[in-house]
């Protein structure tokens, strides 16, 4: 067979003629009995000159070689991984693709070498080695060049070397044969590829007995195949502590609690979490985390980190979520609104969603160019929250690994190029925030009191001139008077908010060379990037086109990528563990077959967000226990393949809203301008000219939600920066989650923090059902972890108790401060006594505590 | 040996494929107890790609940008010319932030001459008669330019890279690549005074790099990091029995459900405990010599103004006291150099204020031999023009002053394995363009990460399917600059 291929090779003209010479050298014309590298090598240049050669018979013939003549290696790396074989499509391609594609594949081909293609794969270098020995990964290049400095610089040249676990992988598929699957090529990338209705997996009796929904026999047929199992439910108090938190942001109720644990039922837990989809906490959670893709804040950025109005737009994302408006129009109206047959106020609000960048206004700024960075960002963002593609490369230059050209970008800018200048030079050197604002509608009573106040200033002012001004101590009287009014009238001007406008005249856009705005290269139209869906040519050619693009049903990423955004959040990991990236770089799905069915339910139930959230809330994945045992923790840390329920810290505005619920301080008022709870001094300071001040509040605005606290991009609320929450000076997909000693000092320390455990140490008092210690203990416990205390706990808690107690009796000086930590109307004169603020101690300590941080 | 990040097995896993065999592969290296121990502080210590000149980084910003042609690189042509009009190359055809009308040369006044000092003959300005002191221990790069010339952009493109918000700042970055010498203390330090500079918190944002290495402000007012200090009614006692309560409570959980994130949450707790007692130590500058007081002259040397107040001197000592304890990156800010208008009043005012305390710094530090490991950064985020700003121009009456100029500015470094006693790059004989040996902020930016240990092509972040860097795809590390 071998002469065969030979004399093949020989009739194909050796582009590269080496190895018939070593063949003929070492006068072995037929090529048996060489050695198994020689044969590899044969085997490789016969496919990489052959045109028709198809990888499954290129295949058999690496393995027959490999079969005849191959000594056996007994690895025992290959033993460990007895049971696991690897995958080339699974394992080894996004590896290849994360590290190697940027150079070698498609367009780019470094030093010659392709590793996306069969005939390069299996083929050689420039320097004529093989890049894969098929048995032998010390023998083959590819592994060399990754794992041994000895071989040159170790690739890739412009990034990390691998991980061990990822060359690892690669070691052992070389080992196992190197098998590539018969239609391998490189093939339509998944994410662009239609959503397909996939085969719900049946399970065994176990699994079945477990599982409450498809997404759970996708769950368990997975867990199946690497013998692992679905935990059992979580128990009831720590589910409805769980579901609640998830959904609202805020902790199940004491009676929520209490109805569930008396009856733990399917149709029980089906009813609260129905009842906890109709409330209005509900979008205030959920906008959250679209106000960090919406990188909405209350300021301008950059040196006059000015405030500026745009409070609607959050309360049109928490209204539009409350109301469960389908996902597409949520999509359309935030992209253009404004341009819908008859846009109402509501319509034109959901566009302040573009109206959040940056805006610099510092002295010399050139208005255009802040203009175009606004636009940048626009179609960043787009790109980034609605089809999971970083766009932003091919700002400059054609993206380098994904489908986009540099001229892809521009017709998308196109989109985004008829909106205002947002920056006017206002007077010498000052320059001004002067973009689009819409008036709002204002309350009734409201205008009805400037109306009445707008006559009375008309008509004094026609008195006013009635009178000779410069003798008539009348006209000062009046003068003070139209002072007075004009004040009043002030004070209840109608709120705006930031909206798009178009302008009337269409600017031309430009391809920017190296994205300059001053370089100003071919001319091109709105479009959308070819490698994507087809664009509907009928469709209009402004931003109402482009969002009717995005929501149509032939776009399969926007589906996707919401679904898993939606999966994040509520298990603290993604399916697709790069949410913000579901290109040809991004991580492959986890379970693909899953993500498929959630994104397809997700457009087949009308775009409806409740429904999807409680199809997932309702499956028995999520209800899991969410420990981890030690054979968990060894296999799978992350919680990949869920096999137990999501145990998180929750993020930084949730911390502050479940202690202040636990608390009791929590206030539930709804929307309107942001607030100023308590923050420490010196944060807000000048960056600029007209700096407002941070005023805290003392009465209850000083409690309300972390959704409404003013964000200044400059300097956001500290504590929580603190636990990661971003600047959103740009689009955050999701945030980071770490653990640092400063995150301790803020629970330990903050004055938020102190006042909470104030007013929790006054509600356990007053709640336990018996004064004695250990009663209160237990019902503080419960209350600020949905928990039981078990005895050692409380044990350890008494003796804390009376720790502090004898302390509190030995230093008055000290009690009073503790009771003095709340603002003077939150205060309890009746409940200040030497035992509460030994009880301060223990309450701040369920506060700190893990279980109390923590979603589990 | 390689380089090899990230460390953690958590998060080796989230870079790896997650197939059957990336599993059984996982669970194999689970048995190995070294890897789960691995499982450390994101700070912990970590190799650089090769052997560093420098192990901390004390870089020293100018807010606004003081002019480099009035400090660092004299123009005697430009004094010659002064008050004419200036030719048509530096206005035609130019953006700048102000200048709207061609405007007239402006030299350096007489009593601010540069004089060549020490053996290698560095000029600096008499404006800065200390730092001319140490002029040999200089590393000075003439022949900057940048990208940007308002300061927000500015200052986001000198310490992140990019001109806009949302990439991760130098100290950052170094943070991440080499995590820090001292875990009680945060990696990366921030030290201000004055106004906050435009770029607001980001200039010392972790951009997309978790948060954990974005800059901790040590404040001079109030707690000197925020939530230090313990609240009302709580001491020291107190404080001990609460931490140790939760620990002892959250331990209970650890063994219970077995979350290593819990494991991680009582050191912190430990760890915020020993911070309340090592922060204020170390911002303790009483505990320094008299004479290290008058040699820096802080606030709280004998008869020094303003006793104990906070000031741009304390700040140059805090941050010695902090690169001997081990912070990898101390960034420093003082604002108040945007000199638009008033260059004669103004200029000399902040040179006094900062000339003393930088100097010292320098000394002090070679004193103690800390200077070769010490990488001493002197920044301004643009430089200014030749030209007038505020009379002629714009036929104003205030003094005038220089605008915003991109083309070129002068930075220096000192110690930490910069070359000492040379000037690099060259300015035409307005400072006005560069030429020679061009050095754009990604060149520097890249030689500052090279003599920390690091390839500025090899430190990256993946973000949105891309190995991110600080250099973008730019950068060239600048040998002539290294020792």
């Amino acid at each position: 067979m071998i002469g065969v291929l030979l004399e093949r090779m020989r009739y194909l003209d050796a582009i590269d003629s080496s190895y018939v010479n070593i063949f003929t050298d070492v006068g072995m014309p037929t090529g048996e009995g060489l050695p198994t590298h020689y044969k590899a090598a044969l085997m490789n240049k016969v496919a990489s000159t052959s045109l028709r050669i198809i990888p499954a018979m290129f295949r058999c013939l690496i393995e027959a070689v490999a079969l005849a003549s191959c000594v056996a290696l007994i690895s025992t790396t290959t033993d460990r991984l007895h049971a696991a074989e690897i995958d080339f499509l699974r394992d080894i391609q996004p590896i290849l693709k994360r590290n190697c594609y940027r150079c070698h594949a498609g367009e780019h081909q470094e030093a010659g070498l392709l590793l996306d293609r069969v005939d390069s794969l299996m083929g050689t270098s420039d320097s004529a080695e093989l890049i894969l020995v098929p048995h032998r990964p010390d023998e083959s290049l590819l592994v060399q060049r990754i794992a041994d400095d000895h071989a040159g610089d170790i690739m890739p040249l412009d990034g990390n070397p691998l991980d061990a676990t990822s060359i690892e992988l690669i070691r052992v598929w070389i080992e196992q044969g190197a098998a590539l699957p018969d239609d391998w090529a490189t093939g339509e990338h998944w994410a662009y590829a239609a959503a397909r209705s996939p085969t719900i997996p049946e399970l065994d009796q176990y699994s079945s007995a477990i599982a409450r929904n498809p997404i759970d026999h996708f769950i368990a047929a997975r867990l199946a195949s690497e013998n692992l199992r679905m935990s059992a439910v979580a128990d009831p108090a720590t589910l409805a502590r769980r579901v609640s938190l998830a959904l609202t942001g805020l902790p199940a109720t004491p009676q929520q609690l209490r109805e569930f644990q008396q009856q733990p039922t399917n149709a029980a837990y089906e009813a609260l979490v129905d009842e906890l989809l109709a409330t209005p906490a509900f979008g205030q959670h959920w906008a959250r985390h679209w106000l960090d893709l919406a990188r909405y804040a209350d300021s301008n950025g950059f040196q006059a980190d000015q405030l500026r109005d745009a409070w609607a737009y959050r309360d049109w994302v928490i209204d539009a979520l409350n109301a469960d408006m389908p996902f597409d129009q949520f999509v359309i109206e935030q992209l253009a609104g404004d341009l819908l047959p008859n846009a109402n106020e509501s319509n034109r609000i959901a566009t302040g969603f573009h109206r959040t960048p940056t805006c610099n206004v510092e002295a010399g700024v050139q208005p255009e160019a802040n203009r175009v960075n606004q636009v940048f960002d626009r179609v960043n963002t787009t790109a980034t929250v609605f089809l999971g593609t970083s766009l932003e490369c091919a700002q400059c230059h054609d993206h380098k690994y994904d489908p986009f050209t540099q001229a892809d970008y521009y017709r998308m800018f196109a989109y985004f190029n008829n909106t205002p200048l947002e920056v006017k030079q206002t007077a010498g050197v000052t320059y001004d925030f002067v973009g689009p604002k819409m008036t709002l509608t204002m309350e009734a009573d409201a205008a009805l009191q400037l109306e009445t106040l707008q006559s009375q200033l008309v008509k004094l002012k026609e008195k006013h001139q009635d009178f000779d001004v410069a003798s008539d101590p009348k006209a000062a009287e009046l003068e003070r008077k139209i002072k007075k009014v004009q004040a009043a009238i002030q004070r209840i001007e109608p709120p705006t908010t930031l909206v798009m406008t178009e302008i009337d005249a269409a600017r031309e856009t430009f391809i920017m060379q190296r994205g300059d705005y001053l370089a100003k290269g071919e001319t091109v139209s709105t479009g959308t990037p070819d490698s994507l869906h087809p664009l509907d040519e009928s469709l209009p050619k402004n931003r109402l086109g482009l969002a009717k693009w995005i929501t149509d049903p032939g776009n399969p990423l926007l589906s996707r990528v919401t679904v898993n955004r939606f999966w994040m959040q509520l298990f603290g990991r993604g399916i697709v563990t790069t949410p913000e990236d579901f290109g040809t770089q991004s991580e492959p799905p986890s379970h693909p077959e899953l993500l498929d069915w959630l994104s397809l339910e997700f457009q087949n139930n009308g775009w409806s967000v409740k429904q999807l959230l409680k199809t997932i809330v309702m499956s028995a994945t999520f209800r899991q226990d969410s420990r981890l045992t030690s054979e968990l923790l060894e296999r799978d840390p992350d919680n990949v393949l869920l096999a137990r329920g999501p145990r998180y810290r929750l993020p930084a505005e949730m911390i502050r809203d479940n202690a202040l619920a636990v608390s009791g301080l929590l206030s539930m008022k709804a929307g309107g301008p942001p607030v100023m709870p308590y923050q420490p001094d010196g944060i807000w300071r000048a960056v600029g000219r007209n700096q407002p001040k941070w005023q805290a509040a003392e009465d209850e605005h000083r409690y309300r939600r972390g959704i409404y606290v003013v964000w200044k991009r400059s300097a956001p609320y500290p504590s929580f920066v603190t636990f990661d929450a971003p600047d959103r000076a740009s689009c955050t997909v999701s945030r980071p989650r770490t653990n640092t000693p400063l995150q301790a000092l803020v629970l330990l320390n903050d004055q938020a923090y102190t006042e909470a455990a104030m007013a929790l140490a006054t509600r356990m008092i007053r709640e336990s059902p018996l004064s004695d210690p250990a009663e209160i203990i237990k019902t503080g416990y419960t209350i600020a972890t949905a928990q039981t205390a078990d005895e050692r706990a409380i044990g350890m808690l008494v003796d804390l108790y009376q720790q502090e107690l004898a302390n509190m009796i030995a230093t008055p000086t000290d009690a009073k401060a503790r009771y003095e930590v709340l603002p003077v109307h939150f205060q309890d004169s009746s409940v200040q006594t030497t035992e509460l603020a030994a009880w301060y101690a223990v309450a701040s300590v369920l506060l700190n505590l893990d279980v109390t941080i923590t979603l589990h | 040996m390689p380089y090899v990040l990230p460390t953690s097995r958590r998060e080796i896993l989230q870079h790896t494929s997650l197939g059957m065999g990336a599993f059984a592969l996982q669970s194999m290296l689970a048995g190995d107890s070294e890897a789960a121990e691995r499982q450390v502080s994101p700070l912990a210590l970590k190799t650089p790609h090769f052997s560093p000149t420098a192990k901390t980084i004390i870089h020293i910003h100018m807010v606004g940008a003081p002019s480099h042609l009035d400090l660092f690189d004299p123009k005697p042509k430009l004094k010659e010319q002064h008050g004419e009009m200036c030719p048509d190359f530096m206005y035609q055809g130019k953006q700048f932030a102000f200048l709207r009308s061609q405007p007239t040369l402006f030299g350096t006044p007489d009593e601010w001459a540069a004089k060549k000092c020490g053996e290698s003959g560095i000029e600096i300005s008499n404006l800065l008669p200390n730092l001319q002191t140490v002029a040999d221990e200089l590393c000075m790069v003439r022949s900057l330019h940048t990208a940007e010339f308002n300061h927000g952009p500015a200052q986001l493109f000198l310490l992140s890279g990019f001109g806009r918000f949302g990439r991760p700042s130098l100290g950052s970055w170094v943070t991440y690549g080499l995590g820090s010498e001292n875990q009680d203390l945060p990696g990366f330090v921030v030290l201000i005074t004055g106004n906050v500079l435009g770029a607001g918190n980001s200039a010392w944002g972790s951009g997309f790099l978790p948060t954990v290495y974005q800059g901790v402000e040590f404040r001079s007012q109030g707690d000197p990091v925020l939530y230090l200090s313990n609240p009302p009614g709580v001491n020291d006692e107190s404080r001990r029995r609460i931490i140790d309560s939760v620990n002892a409570l959250n331990q209970q959980t650890l063994a219970d459900v077995n979350d290593p994130e819990i494991r991680t949450r009582i050191e912190q707790y430990e760890l915020a405990y020993r911070m309340q007692t090592s922060v204020p130590d170390l911002m303790n500058i009483q505990s320094e010599s008299q004479a290290t007081h008058e040699l820096y002259g802080t606030t709280l040397r004998r008869g020094g103004e303003g006793a104990g107040k906070p000031s741009f001197a304390n700040n140059c000592l805090l941050a010695r006291r902090l690169a001997e304890r081990g912070v990898r990156f101390v960034q420093l800010f003082d604002e108040g150099w945007d000199h638009h208008g008033n260059l004669k009043g103004a200029l000399p005012k902040k040179c006094k204020a900062v000339d003393q305390p930088i100097a010292a710094l320098i000394s002090d530090l070679k004193q103690r031999d800390l200077l070769k490991n010490t990488l001493v950064v002197w920044s301004a985020e643009f430089g200014r023009t030749p030209m007038a700003q505020g009379v002629d121009g714009m036929g104003k009456k205030s003094a005038a002053g220089r605008d915003h100029h991109r083309d070129a500015f002068t930075l220096w470094m000192a110690g930490g394995g910069a070359k000492p006693g040379v000037i690099y790059g060259q300015t035409d004989e307005f400072g006005y363009n560069i030429t020679e040996n061009p050095v754009h902020v990604h060149d520097f930016n890249a030689t500052i990460l090279h003599l920390m240990g690091l390839n500025h092509e090899r430190l990256t972040y993946r973000h949105q399917g891309r190995q991110y860097r600080l250099t973008d795809v730019h950068g060239v590390v600048q040998r002539a600059l290294l020792a």
